[in-house]
């Protein structure tokens, strides 16, 4: 009887070690663990046009998608080979500890506390952005000083919420908080009337106007009341895999600076510039070898999603309907007065 | 092996029947105790690798944001604490509204059905089975983003009776602006004092002497007449702050009086719907559960039909509706954490949303949300328990 | 004389008393101020066909949304070349269905093993793929009605057995089960399932070793079973306390222990009573899978909600919750019907 009871403790435990010790292997190595299950794992948001929006036939796309379609393309050599996770704000960081994601790319403000605290890390900036308020054109309101006695819409979850009462509050301004969940959910109560203003990111401001039935009767106010940097995230600790997807991030920054395009990176193949041999990964360059990738990556970032500024141009740029002017804007390449800047492809 | 040691042990049990009884116990314990060790060790060990900070003291920590709606004073310079105060009151505020339409819907629906007009009962039958399989999520939706939002801009608000003005902002009704309340509140609580003595009085008549005062006539009359008198004697006085339409730049808001906000009523609408139909369904069964026999009898005793109602049917039958009627209000309190969805104020989105963001603290404010509702739930379950006691047979 | 007749059910039917006629006057009244602008509305002025937006000019519903997006409401992100596995597996569960319905009592013995035992993991596989070719399509890429089909049906599975469970340990005679059952099932049933929901999808991963991982959507179907287990447990204990003390001491007398007796005497009374609680607890499961939207998983109601903010079907909400209502609603009313005609008819066998 002894025996059985050994047995049966024994069984036990044995499955309590067998439980806690079950997928650890793979924690540290996210670049192997991509390359071996053929696709990267990305967390987006739930839809925000420019950025990361689902249409009608399941594809994602916007500035956010095209960073993890470069990391794509430049480990497993397709830009199609990723999984999308909508997120949302309040999940997303869980996600990326739990290694529900790899890489997370959405519209996320990069801060100390986020960047010290949680165990991860920033790899850079995809979007320079701020918040600041939309109204409607007839409500007479032409800057942020007329904003007294308004009702606010905003979503929860977010840094926005402090910006917003720390702003009103440095005015002494009164006014009325309507807190949504979801960022839909806040566009569609501002669009029927039920807020006078809404606030968030400028860029989420743009892009949700596409989102009302008359984007033309809104129009955002001049000001910004906050920094907000946006970018995409790793786990702490894997610099294998934080290298490559920040470098896929720099390569189309860097791009940009030298004027290599999708159209014309066939034609720079033969070209004679250094700097532009590195980028493109022309004969002779090595700049696979420190990631962990052959050295055709680079190229097939370009070829396939392109540089930063035909990203830009294809989802929020002039001829999109959310159209965020990018000259004199902080997210202009620093040769014109921007503060996009990547450090040197060498 | 294995099989001998099982046979073995499996002779030894029946040997042995206390330890049949303790081993089983003993096994479930041990397991709970491994399971409960096992993930709180990980807990420990993740929210320590990842910074992540432990204790309730960020309760006293200033809040910095704001709440759109509350029961309470409150700013955003105040404490957590005083948040998830204001969010349980919209909470209570919310269910209390739900509960109370919820069950006048309920046994309006309830009996309809059982009438014998086959429109009538048609249309019970329609409604019941309409909004009872709609997902309720999907309910509170529709109120609020497909019909809330056709009423109209402040500046053409709806008018009704001239001093309800709906608009897409909110209900705005005039607010009471009482002189000697006081006195009108002791007045009332002596009335009500008064004819609860009254009605133990005439009780205890009636078992003595078997003479049936007209009771319920005759409370209501001290209900009318007592607190008039004090209205009247002390200088009580009620006058109404009507809200008034103001403009700054282009934007109309009404301001004075009282608000209600679109969220609350699109809520509270949406809850009563839902939970109306399983409280009809709960009367139907309490009703229909009545033996004809007892009426019959009521009637052979000479009672009139007003009697028998009163005295007879609905007792018996608010015995039966009754448990499943509390099961229908818990329900009603635990859905009205869907608020979050359209921006209600209420605890899960204050305190489990906004106020989780903001400090980071998972663990404790989701076991805080959890146990809040326990209490919630289960102060109503005792509450219900205690009237039902009440109302119950007492067996001689 | 037959005309007579009519008039004076018709008169005692809508007529009897003033308050009965006072009713039927409303509910016309009612009937004809709603009933024409709705059908106007879902039928007559509403526009089926098209393919983008600006085909809606009818005026009515724009139904053209739910047709062009369609396939998303039903499979979510699922991919497209793969959407026949999902068509395929419900076939074979309407097809079995389907022959159980006519078979005679022996083969629908087997008929049931094979959709509780071996047709969970046929579509698990289907679903999921990752061997005989079939590529890997990841649970995030579920969504759509298929999603809710998914959780509520694994639930229901699950919540069913570890609810008699719960409901047999709550009416132990060992302190340590009758104790745990009362707590576990209380506290389920205490708290909203949105905070439940909220654990599993956000917080569990903090419970777990660094690293590893479960799947959310696993996560999500065991929060819903656990929650809706202790609904089911409260039902089943109903009908184990309806079952006389006769029946336990005659399973005893013949010798059956705890568990046989339970298996072959008390469970099949008891559940036979309590059918009609049983569908309401699947029904409240259903209903609740919208939910799932706290933790981000699109189900049919999440895939309405995104496709409603695409910028080139702005507007239609009502058109998209009109549909999930419908759909919903069939659902839930087919279940209850189904449950009034099983209790009909185990009825008419006793």
């Amino acid at each position: 009887m002894k025996k059985a009871l050994k047995l049966i403790c024994g069984f036990s435990i044995f499955a309590f070690l067998l439980a806690s010790c079950g997928g650890d292997s793979s924690k540290n190595n996210t670049l192997e663990a991509t390359k071996k299950q053929g696709f990267v794992k990305c967390g987006v948001s739930q839809g925000l046009p420019g950025f990361s929006n689902a249409d009608e036939a399941g594809k994602w796309s916007g500035i956010d998608v095209d960073v993890c379609r470069a990391v794509a393309a430049a480990v497993l050599g397709d830009a199609s080979k990723v999984k999308y996770t909508p997120l949302s704000a309040k999940e997303r960081f869980t996600a990326l500890q739990a290694g529900d994601i790899d890489v997370l790319s959405r519209n996320t403000t990069w801060t100390l506390e986020r960047d010290a605290g949680i165990g991860l890390t920033f790899v850079g900036v995809n979007f320079y952005d701020g918040q600041g308020f939309m109204v409607r054109k007839n409500s007479g309101i032409t800057s942020v000083n007329g904003l007294n006695n308004t009702k606010v819409c905003t979503n929860t979850g977010t840094t926005t919420e402090l910006n917003m009462r720390d702003f009103f509050k440095s005015k002494g301004f009164s006014y009325e908080p309507v807190v949504f969940e979801k960022a839909d959910e806040v566009v569609a109560a501002y669009d029927s009337g039920r807020c006078d203003t809404y606030t968030t990111d400028k860029s989420g401001l743009a892009a949700q106007r596409t989102k009302m039935k008359n984007p033309d009767e809104h129009v955002v106010l001049p000001e910004t009341i906050s920094k907000e940097p946006l970018g995409p995230v790793v786990r702490e600790g894997d610099s294998a895999w934080e290298d490559v997807v920040r470098w896929s991030l720099n390569v189309m920054i860097e791009a940009e600076e030298y004027g290599v395009t999708s159209k014309n990176i066939d034609s720079m193949m033969s070209t004679e510039n250094p700097a532009i041999q590195r980028i493109i990964g022309a004969e002779g360059s090595k700049t696979g070898e420190g990631l962990g990738l052959d050295n055709k990556w680079s190229y097939r970032i370009i070829k396939q999603v392109g540089n930063y500024g035909e990203i830009y141009e294809k989802h929020v740029g002039a001829n999109t309907p959310i159209a965020l002017p990018r000259k004199g804007s902080a997210n202009a390449s620093w040769r014109n007065g921007g503060a996009l800047y990547a450090p040197p492809v060498r | 092996m294995i099989s001998n040691a099982l046979k073995s042990f499996n002779i030894f049990l029946e040997n042995n029947p206390r330890f049949k009884v303790y081993f089983p116990q003993g096994l479930l314990i041990f397991f709970l105790l491994i399971v409960v060790l096992y993930f709180s060790i990980n807990a420990g060990t993740n929210m320590a690798s990842r910074g992540i900070e432990t204790g309730f003291g960020f309760l006293n920590k200033k809040a910095q944001f704001d709440i759109q709606f509350s029961l309470i004073e409150y700013d955003g310079g105040m404490s957590y604490g005083r948040a998830y105060l204001v969010g349980l009151l919209n909470t209570i505020l919310v269910s209390v509204i739900g509960i109370f339409f919820a069950t006048i819907l309920g046994f309006f629906f309830g009996i309809l059905r059982l009438s014998s007009n086959p429109l009538a009962s048609g249309l019970a039958t329609g409604y019941i089975e309409l909004f009872r399989n709609i997902s309720l999520l999907l309910q509170i939706f529709f109120w609020y983003f497909a019909v809330l939002r056709l009423l109209p801009p402040p500046e053409n608000s709806l008018i009704i009776f001239d001093f309800v003005f709906a608009n897409i902002k909110g209900i705005y009704i005039p607010r009471f602006d009482w002189t000697n309340l006081d006195y009108f509140l002791y007045g009332l609580l002596f009335t009500f004092l008064l004819i609860y003595f009254f009605n133990s009085y005439t009780k205890k008549l009636r078992n003595i002497t078997g003479k049936q005062l007209p009771n319920i006539s005759i409370s209501f009359l001290i209900l009318f007449l007592v607190p008039t008198i004090v209205i009247f004697l002390f200088n009580v006085k009620l006058e109404f702050i009507y809200p008034e339409l103001k403009m700054s730049k282009n934007i109309y808001n009404y301001e004075g009086g009282v608000t209600i906000i679109p969220e609350l009523i699109a809520l509270a609408f949406s809850l009563s719907l839902y939970t109306s139909t399983f409280i009809a369904e709960c009367v139907r069964a309490g009703i229909l559960g009545i033996d004809k026999g007892q009426k019959e009898a009521a009637a052979s005793i000479g009672l009139t039909k007003n009697q028998i109602l009163r005295l007879i049917v609905i007792p018996q039958a608010l015995r039966i509706i009754i448990p499943p009627t509390t099961n229908q209000y818990l329900n009603l309190t635990k859905n009205s954490s869907l608020a979050a969805a359209i921006a209600y104020p209420d605890i899960v989105l204050v305190f489990a949303g906004t106020a989780l963001m903001q400090t980071g603290r998972a663990i404790e404010i989701v076991s805080i949300t959890m146990f809040t509702y326990l209490t919630l739930s289960i102060s109503i379950s005792i509450l219900m328990n205690w009237y039902n006691k009440r109302i119950s047979i007492t067996e001689r | 004389m037959m005309k007579n007749l009519n008039l004076l059910w018709f008169k005692e039917k809508f007529f009897s008393t003033p308050l009965n006629a006072f009713l039927t006057i409303s509910i016309i009244y009612l009937g004809f101020i709603t009933i024409p602008p709705l059908a106007n509305w879902i039928f007559f002025d509403a526009t089926f066909i098209g393919s983008k937006k600006s085909d809606c000019v009818s005026g009515g519903a724009c139904w053209v949304f739910v047709n062009v997006w369609f396939e998303r409401f039903i499979y979510g992100l699922y991919p497209a070349e793969e959407i026949w596995r999902i068509n395929l597996a419900f076939g074979i569960l309407a097809a079995s269905i389907l022959v159980y319905n006519f078979a005679n009592q022996k083969i629908r013995k087997y008929i049931l093993i094979f959709l509780f035992g071996v047709f969970p993991f046929i579509s698990l596989f289907l679903f999921h793929g990752g061997a005989l070719g079939l590529p890997v399509v990841d649970t995030r890429e579920w969504g759509g009605l298929f999603l809710t089909l998914v959780i509520s049906v694994f639930a229901i599975i699950f919540c069913f057995p570890l609810g008699i469970i719960l409901a047999m340990g709550r009416r132990s005679t060992l302190p340590v089960f009758k104790y745990f059952s009362i707590g576990f099932i209380e506290f389920w049933r205490g708290v909203p399932l949105i905070t439940v929901l909220f654990m599993a999808g956000v917080m569990f991963p903090l419970f777990l070793p660094a690293g590893s991982n479960l799947d959310k959507l696993i996560r999500v179907i065991i929060a819903i079973t656990l929650f809706e287990a202790a609904y089911m447990a409260e039902v089943v204990r109903g009908g184990l306390q309806a079952i006389t003390r006769g029946q336990y001491d005659a399973a005893k007398s013949l010798g059956m222990g705890y568990w046989k007796s339970h298996f072959f005497i008390i469970l099949p009374q008891a559940l036979k009573i309590v059918i009609p609680g049983i569908t309401n607890t699947f029904i409240a499961l259903f209903k609740d899978t919208p939910l799932v939207f706290v933790v981000g998983l699109l189900e049919i109601l999440g895939m309405i909600n995104l496709a409603k903010t695409n910028p080139n079907w702005l507007g239609l909400a009502t058109e998209g919750y009109v549909f999930a209502a419908f759909v919903y609603w069939a659902f839930c009313f087919w279940m209850s019907r189904y449950s009034l005609k099983l209790e009909n008819r185990l009825k008419t066998s006793n």
